[in-house]
């Protein structure tokens, strides 16, 4: 589904990823974890196409097309969903407002039509009960003056509504408490499918022990230096990163 | 700033089109033969001639204000045409027989004039150039006893009334634009609405500015008798040229006891080309009185066209218990300058007023408020809350704001709020990455930062207002 090769990006002439392979393949949830710094989320910003990341070098293929070429929107509509490590408020949009505006450009990349409103809303409170999320939400603005639980919840709501094919949550887990944090990871897993695959991005193991990765990949310095299965975020929490990295 | 935001702006004005009509139009210059002219073109009786020539030397005296913040060269007056009507305009028996050809041109504006393409519940005057082309709707207006019609009917139909109210909101003396209306005005709309009638639709005026080097200067007056409610919509369109034209409006609004008026705008001139080429100059000035206790004057206005835009629609809040809404988005692109606001004077008991204004700059657009708040000594409990709001595009446009608070009497409470954002490329891209258009979001975003004022529109406007805004912006996010 997804080909990273030999990819090099960054910021403001900064180079921060130096050159990352990495192959996902559909149904597989892969973990990226690594020290501040190390690139992880410079990762989840360049394989959605944010504009103030420049890639430097290499290739990313996904779902055979060049994944570089293509407009941030076009890959949202291809089914790459990022998750945001800080949701962004759009003050008088309402969530449903926006959540429909989102799904029918969705649909449309894909040959469906428009959705019907009321259809959508059955379609959202459905999935808003997955991350016990409030239907009054819906008329809220967007993340406008949610508090950092109910962003990230909305975000996976949004995943939820959405349904992509590869879905890269950014550091989803920073800010949550216990709760939040086992309603957003079992929204996660409900969503999983064989056609679909998640690459988590998160600095703690803490995470992985609700969402369980099939791969976890230590980044740092902008290199995966460490590549292994579940047990190696265990090994991670339990010894720190410099391990890792004086191994590397 | 990044692509994503500076090619949103630039969609040809659908609207420039140029209506091929015969005219007669007087040749330009100002003078009080000139007005004379005018007086007789339209039959008016002596009283009104009197009334435009005491308007006219009161202008001669006067000077243009140069307070707005605003620059443009000096406009010449005596190369200003007064007077332009198409030939085939003569009073007419039924709507069947207008010019197809004006017909056609508010068809592609998208107002129908014909009776049987109309969507209910809009009863609309255009006016075209100087004078008015058709009023639609009148027999069921005429039911509920409401009168709805182009000025210069009023003036020979329903002079009583004409005279009372013309010039009693917004005096000739007033303003330097407001003496030369008074002075020249050529046609407009007028409505009254009977004691304790509920105006059955919604009442709409339509104006096109077609010739080249013509004024237009109309005049609206609204009357809502006690108890009467009636709910206004104005919209407005020009040709595309290069050169600029004034437009230099009265509209009076009189709502006597218990009454209220909503009037709605939707101004989409022709705003001149990306060097600021062209372009209507807006000079107008707009009032409500509201008369009597208990009475209600709401404006809103969506402002996205114009080269320059001077315009303050108030309230004055002479009844006890009166309430003056004032809801505002100026959206400014380009090279285009508003200094847009209101006035909003308390004189009465408990008098309430609500001050909600959107700035919107994109381009090398200059968008300022100025808007004044007076509590006179009497206006016992009287309050005010403003809120004002600008939003910037880009970093090559500017918003000022220019609030002023005089209050005379220690009962009253007056409240300021104002704030300035920019549209983030983290929105942006936010929208983006679920799927959306740069377009589309930035639409998104700036109806959002719209919305308190696009709730007050009626259901029509407010679906053109949000499309417009759109096309203004277009190509000001790349």
């Amino acid at each position: 589904m997804l080909d990273i090769q030999s990819l090099r990006a960054g910021i403001a002439e900064r180079e921060i990823l130096k050159g990352i392979d990495l192959v996902v393949n559909p149904g597989e949830v892969h973990a990226v974890m690594g020290p501040n710094g190390s690139g992880k989320s410079t990762l989840a910003q360049v394989l959605a196409g944010n504009p103030a990341y420049e890639v430097l070098g290499g290739s990313v293929t996904y779902k055979g097309e060049d994944l570089l070429e293509l407009e941030p929107e076009e890959r949202a509509q291809r089914g790459i969903f990022l998750a945001f490590q800080y949701p962004v408020e759009i003050p008088g949009v309402t969530n449903a407002y926006f959540l429909r505006s989102a799904l029918n450009e969705v649909r449309k990349a894909r040959g469906q039509e428009e959705i019907d409103p009321l259809e959508f809303l059955d379609l959202v409170e459905e999935r808003m009960k997955l991350v016990e999320m409030d239907p009054a939400m819906l008329n809220r603005s967007v993340n406008t003056g949610f508090s950092g639980g109910e962003k990230k919840r909305n975000e996976i709501l949004q995943m939820a509504v959405l349904e992509p094919s590869l879905a890269i949550l950014d550091e989803t887990d920073s800010g949550l408490d216990i709760d939040a944090l086992r309603i957003v990871a079992e929204g996660v897993n409900r969503l999983k499918r064989p056609d679909n695959a998640t690459i988590v991005v998160t600095h703690y193991q803490r995470l992985l022990n609700y969402i369980v990765p099939d791969y976890v990949h230590v980044l740092a310095g902008g290199r995966i230096v460490r590549s292994g299965g579940k047990e190696l975020a265990l090994e991670l929490e339990e010894r720190g990163y410099d391990w890792v990295l004086d191994a590397a | 700033m990044s692509t994503a935001i500076e090619s949103l702006v630039n969609r040809e004005y659908q609207y420039g089109f140029v209506t091929d009509v015969d005219s007669d139009v007087v040749p330009p210059g100002l003078s009080e033969e000139v007005i004379r002219t005018i007086s007789a073109k339209k039959n008016e009786p002596e009283w009104l001639l009197d009334w435009r020539l005491k308007a006219y030397r009161r202008w001669l005296t006067m000077k243009e204000p140069h307070w707005p913040n605003v620059q443009y060269e000096p406009i010449d007056y005596q190369a200003v045409s007064y007077y332009s009507a198409p030939k085939s305009v003569k009073p007419l028996q039924s709507l069947d027989e207008v010019d197809p050809e004006l017909l056609r041109t508010y068809e592609k504006l998208g107002i129908s004039l014909t009776e049987q393409k109309m969507l209910s519940g809009v009863a609309v005057d255009a006016i075209f150039d100087s004078v008015s082309v058709g009023t639609t709707m009148r027999d069921e207006l005429a039911k509920h006893g409401v009168i709805f019609c182009s000025f210069g009917e009023a003036v020979r139909e329903h002079p009583e009334l004409v005279k009372k109210y013309l010039g009693s909101v917004v005096p000739y003396s007033d303003n330097f634009f407001a003496a030369l209306n008074s002075a020249v005005f050529s046609d407009g709309s007028f409505c009254y609405v009977p004691k304790g009638v509920k105006c059955p639709m919604e009442l709409s005026t339509y104006f096109r500015i077609n010739s080249a080097d013509t004024g237009q200067f109309e005049r609206t007056l609204i009357i809502a008798d006690e108890a009467a409610t009636v709910s206004y919509l104005e919209g407005c369109t020009a040709p595309k040229r290069s050169t600029n034209q004034l437009h230099a409006a009265v509209v009076e609004l009189v709502a006597l006891e218990g009454a209220t008026v909503k009037y709605s705008t939707v101004q989409n001139w022709y705003a001149g080309d990306e060097n600021g080429v062209g372009g209507i100059y807006n000079f107008v000035t707009k009032r409500g009185k509201c008369a009597g206790a208990n009475s209600k004057i709401s404006w809103t206005q969506v402002e996205t066209g114009s080269a320059i835009t001077w315009k303050y629609p108030s309230v004055i809040l002479q009844g006890d218990n009166s309430v003056g809404e004032f809801y505002s988005v100026a959206v400014v692109n380009n090279r285009q300058q508003a200094d847009t606001g209101t006035k909003m004077i308390h004189i009465g008991k408990n008098t309430k007023s609500t001050i909600v204004s959107k700035g919107i700059s994109a381009g090398y657009g200059q968008n300022s408020y100025r808007g004044k708040v007076q509590v006179l000594p009497k206006a016992d409990g009287a309050r005010n809350y403003t809120q004002c709001d600008s939003m910037l595009i880009g970093n090559r446009c500017g918003a000022h704001t220019f609030p002023y608070i005089e209050v005379e009497n220690n009962t009253a409470t007056v409240e300021h709020e104002a704030s300035t954002s920019k549209i983030g490329e983290d929105q942006i891209f936010y929208c983006k990455q679920r799927g959306l258009s740069a377009e589309q979001a930035v639409s998104m975003i700036v109806s959002g930062f719209c919305r308190e004022v696009f709730q007050e529109l009626p259901m029509e406007f407010a679906v053109e207002a949000q499309q417009l805004l759109g096309i203004t912006l277009e190509g000001s996010v790349g």
